[in-house]
């Protein structure tokens, strides 16, 4: 039953994560709606864009005073994106790599809990509490990640056993009690704002940026024959992101904390760009991002091609593991104190948001791109849906057949390609 | 069968074939790897639907279309595939029943199913237990309960795609006493072999196909083996294996991989030896033929020296003059060697990715960087790697798993050349893809040669193996059992050599 071009993958479009330099786009697959062909990888991501369009497009106008689109709520959507967003960027790596981590709810319960101890009973600075949190939250990954890269055990039993082990940890180190966050420093990671010229000056950089890369790339493209670019696109690929990158700015200091003062970029939000971009880079642009995507491709064309596989799983599950300290130092702040119930779920959302943003969790394609679009797309929800006063057992109902069907138009949009 | 086409994308596998069967027949159809045998067999098993060929298929005189392999089963067509289909965690009755299981309100009578299988097996006069788990039979054993299978179908049509590949000369001899007897039952039976000695034994016709084309239809008696290779092949052989290696003598050249007395162990049943203390050496601008039968252990030596088995290993390896302890591929590859490993679909690609992407992936850090990775190195590479060997593809973004079988097979072969290796194994390097493919590959393989590669080839296709190697290793259940020069290499010798019946002076 092995016969020649005859696999099903063989029909499957590119990864997003292949458009190194982006190719002309009549070489690529494309979609027919009505009278247009339109590439379909291209598709997906506008699809997306204009889901989460529409979504906030909708609540504003049904939420009482239409206020979902206010900059005092707009900043705070992206600050509860936060949180879920850097989670969505390390999970994107373990999904990539083939794997899952399940446990990464209980972990910012523990790591943000440890942190909060540290802080308020045995009386440590900010630098020591933040680190013990982190550093908790990192070891687990790497202990998790060696189970299941030296081991062999399952990345799915490994962490459904620590979605329990770890919540069991700080339910009793806490004694099941919630415990306030004291020092202020500790508390402005999450409720603090940059201030509106920090706001533009990071602007100035990024339109500096992709005015730079969206020339380098068009260049190289020339280089390599794949035919030029015409300025209409140029100028549309340039403006674009800039129009997103400047209305956003403006929204985060159209806010004001107090009459006259205007708030800025949330200290959140900053991170999680900062992790995002991060995230971005080290996927798309280095030798360990693509050694990740071939070993959720095919592991054992990967192992075959000299790449340690044990070794790539053990790092993701650190990055993972981190990543959920850092998060879980974000949500402590936010709150102002930990419980020991904090962070349950997020693994779920986590998941939700890249698997919405069109990554297989069958490994090998993703892009931190959409699982921050799928994080948004999530966070939305839920912020939405509190504004119209949901009842909370229907917000569950609806996030959950949201999520099913977001994929399911998905496979059946793949499956037409 | 009636002028049967069957297309993949940018290769025409069969070009109107037409094929005949009487009941009570052994007909048997020949022709070289790629020659459309398989897709044919799998045509008439409805492991492609019916509008996916062209043609028509017709059964006691009425056209049937199948939408499925069930349709076909249903209608007492039955086919024994190459690679074996049985579950091996399952017993021998629970596989001959497999989805049939005899049941009452879904609940499976566990005792008519031993007691039923136990009839099949001993009408086939086969001593196995039905409760014995596949796995604890041997790969002759494993076929012959393939056939109980097809026989518990009620077949009435059986296909056996090279059924004697794996077995050993006691049980080829009963799988025929078999095939007799289901002859003289009336069953229709199609056998397709390399193995013309045995075709002329059971066949009562033979078919050969070449290229996707019939090309010749006749009862064995008015054929012989030259006439059946002469029709098979149809062409030149020194048309296949352009300019033939430099014949020159390797001798004065350095050698570049020497291994002594390795051997491997099964990973699981580790009593089992796989290859058992094989020595070879290979010098600069050599191309080494590795010849044997399926699991010979072929794969097994490769994959050892390359540091990729999974079982225990033990014996020397020197590069160039160093020795070497191989643990992880990553190893071997940084010690210069490249590995084009078999199935390339499995073990090669990334079809999902772009050609880019797989052509990179081994030698990434070679070319693209440590860490930061550097888009136009990589680009220029891959390009340079599609123009030398003629990948036809639309650009380096395309992505894999839509290109034709050769085309796939090339950017397995470019993905190795930059490593920058200096021996490179090819592991069946040409199976499954089509004859031009497979010439531009030769091609290929020589030219490296030329250019001061040492090459070790294992191939399945002995004119293949002795078409472009300078020296030939035979191995025979690991061992290896004999030695040739290009001028001493003739099919029959390795072929003894091959199956055990002689063995040489190592």
């Amino acid at each position: 039953m092995n016969d020649s071009a005859n696999s099903p993958k063989a029909d499957r479009p590119p990864a997003t994560s292949d458009l190194v330099i982006s190719e002309p786009a009549e070489l690529m697959p494309r979609t027919r709606i009505g009278r247009f062909k339109i590439p379909t990888e291209l598709l997906r991501a506008y699809t997306m864009v204009f889901a989460l369009v529409a979504i906030w497009v909708y609540f504003h106008y049904s939420t009482d005073n239409q206020i979902f689109l206010d900059p005092r709520n707009f900043s705070n959507l992206m600050r509860q994106t936060a949180v879920t967003g850097v989670l969505a960027v390390g999970m994107l790596m373990v999904i990539i790599t083939g794997q899952i981590d399940l446990s990464i709810g209980s972990i910012v319960g523990l790591a943000g809990g440890i942190a909060a101890i540290a802080q308020g009973w045995m009386g440590w600075g900010l630098g020591p509490s933040l680190s013990a949190g982190i550093g908790v939250a990192l070891a687990i990954g790497a202990f998790q990640g060696g189970l299941a890269a030296y081991l062999n055990i399952p990345a799915f039993i490994v962490t459904l056993g620590g979605l329990l082990a770890w919540r069991g940890v700080i339910l009793g180190l806490s004694r099941g009690e919630t415990i306030p966050i004291r020092i202020p420093a500790f508390k402005s990671i999450g409720q603090d704002y940059v201030g509106p010229t920090v706001g533009w000056t990071i602007a100035a950089i990024a339109i500096a940026l992709i005015i730079f890369m969206t020339l380098s790339r068009n260049r190289a493209r020339r280089r390599h024959g794949l035919g030029a670019v015409s300025l209409g696109v140029t100028l549309a690929r340039v403006l674009a992101p800039i129009a997103v990158v400047v209305g956003f700015i403006f929204m985060m200091n159209s806010y004001e904390l107090a009459p006259g003062v205007k708030a800025g970029i949330p200290v959140p939000v900053i991170i999680f760009l900062a992790i995002a971009l991060a995230g971005a880079f080290l996927t798309q642009n280095t030798t360990f991002g693509r050694y990740l995507y071939a070993i959720g491709g095919n592991p054992d064309a990967a192992r075959l091609s000299g790449i340690n596989i044990r070794k790539h799983i053990l790092a993701v599950f650190c990055i993972m593991g981190g990543l959920a300290g850092l998060a879980s130092i974000i949500y402590t702040a936010r709150v102002g104190s930990a419980s020991p119930d904090a962070g349950q779920l997020l693994e779920l959302d986590a998941i939700a948001a890249c698997v919405i943003g069109g990554t297989s969790l069958m490994g090998g394609r993703g892009t931190v791109f959409g699982a921050i679009l799928g994080a948004l797309i999530m966070s939305s929800l839920d912020n939405g849906m509190s504004l119209m006063r949901v009842e909370p057992y229907s917000q569950m109902i609806i996030k959950g057949a949201i999520l099913v069907a977001a994929v399911g138009l998905d496979m059946a949009g793949r499956k037409r390609a | 069968m009636r002028d049967i086409t069957k297309d993949f994308p940018g290769v025409r596998a069969l070009g109107g074939v037409s094929f005949d069967l009487h009941p009570g027949e052994i007909h048997a159809l020949v022709g070289e790897n790629g020659a459309g045998k398989s897709t044919l067999i799998k045509v008439l098993a409805g492991v492609y639907p019916f509008p996916e060929y062209g043609g028509e298929i017709l059964i006691d005189g009425n056209e049937k279309r199948f939408a499925g392999i069930r349709e076909a089963e249903k209608l007492g067509i039955a086919v024994i595939y190459q690679e074996l289909s049985l579950v091996k965690e399952m017993t021998v009755g629970e596989n001959i029943f497999l989805g049939r299981e005899p049941r009452t309100w879904g609940v499976i009578r566990w005792e008519e199913l031993y007691r039923r299988a136990h009839r099949l097996l001993d009408d086939l006069h086969l001593s196995i237990d039905p409760r014995t788990p596949v796995r604890n039979l041997g790969i002759g054993q494993q076929q012959l309960v393939e056939i109980a299978k097809a026989l518990s179908h009620e077949a009435r049509i059986l296909v056996l795609d090279e059924p004697t590949a794996a077995l050993t000369q006691t049980e080829v001899e009963s799988l025929f006493h078999i095939l007799n007897k289901l002859r003289a039952r009336g069953a229709g039976m199609i056998y397709i072999s390399h193995k013309l000695n045995e075709v002329f034994q059971i066949s009562d016709r033979i078919t050969v196909l070449r290229d996707g084309k019939t090309v010749g239809v006749n009862p064995t008696a008015e054929w012989n083996e030259t006439s059946v290779i002469a029709r098979m092949v149809g062409r030149e052989v020194g048309n296949i294996f352009p300019g033939a290696a430099t014949a020159a003598d390797h001798a004065e050249s350095e050698v570049v991989l020497e291994v002594q007395n390795v051997s491997v162990k099964d990973p699981v049943v580790t009593r089992k030896v796989l290859v058992d203390n094989v020595s070879f050496s290979v010098r600069r601008g050599e191309v080494l033929g590795i010849a044997g039968l399926m699991g010979a252990g072929r794969s097994d030596l490769l994959m050892a020296i390359f540091g990729a088995h999974d079982g225990a290993v033990t014996g020397k390896i020197k590069i160039n003059g160093r020795s070497l302890d191989v643990r992880s591929p990553a190893g071997a590859i940084k010690q210069g060697i490249g590995f084009v490993t078999e199935d390339r679909k499995r073990f090669g690609l990334l079809l999902d990715q772009t050609v880019l992407n797989n052509m990179t992936l081994a030698g990434l850090r070679r070319i693209s960087g440590r860490f930061v990775t550097n888009v136009d190195a990589e680009a220029a590479a891959s390009e340079g790697a599609m123009k030398e060997l003629r990948v036809k593809a639309r650009s380096i973004l395309t992505i894999t798993g839509t290109l034709s079988g050769g085309n796939q097979q090339k950017v397995v072969l470019a993905k190795w050349l930059l490593t920058n290796p200096s021996v490179l194994f090819l592991d069946e390097p040409t199976r499954g893809i089509d004859v031009g493919a497979k010439q531009e590959i030769y091609a290929q393989i020589n030219k490296l040669a030329r250019a001061g590669l040492a090459i070790v080839l294992v191939s399945s296709e002995l004119p293949e193996v002795l078409g472009l190697s300078d020296r030939v290793l035979v191995l025979h259940e690991g061992r290896a059992t004999g030695e040739f020069t290009r001028a001493t290499a003739t099919p029959e010798a390795v072929m003894a050599c091959a199956t055990g019946q002689v063995q040489q002076a190592a």
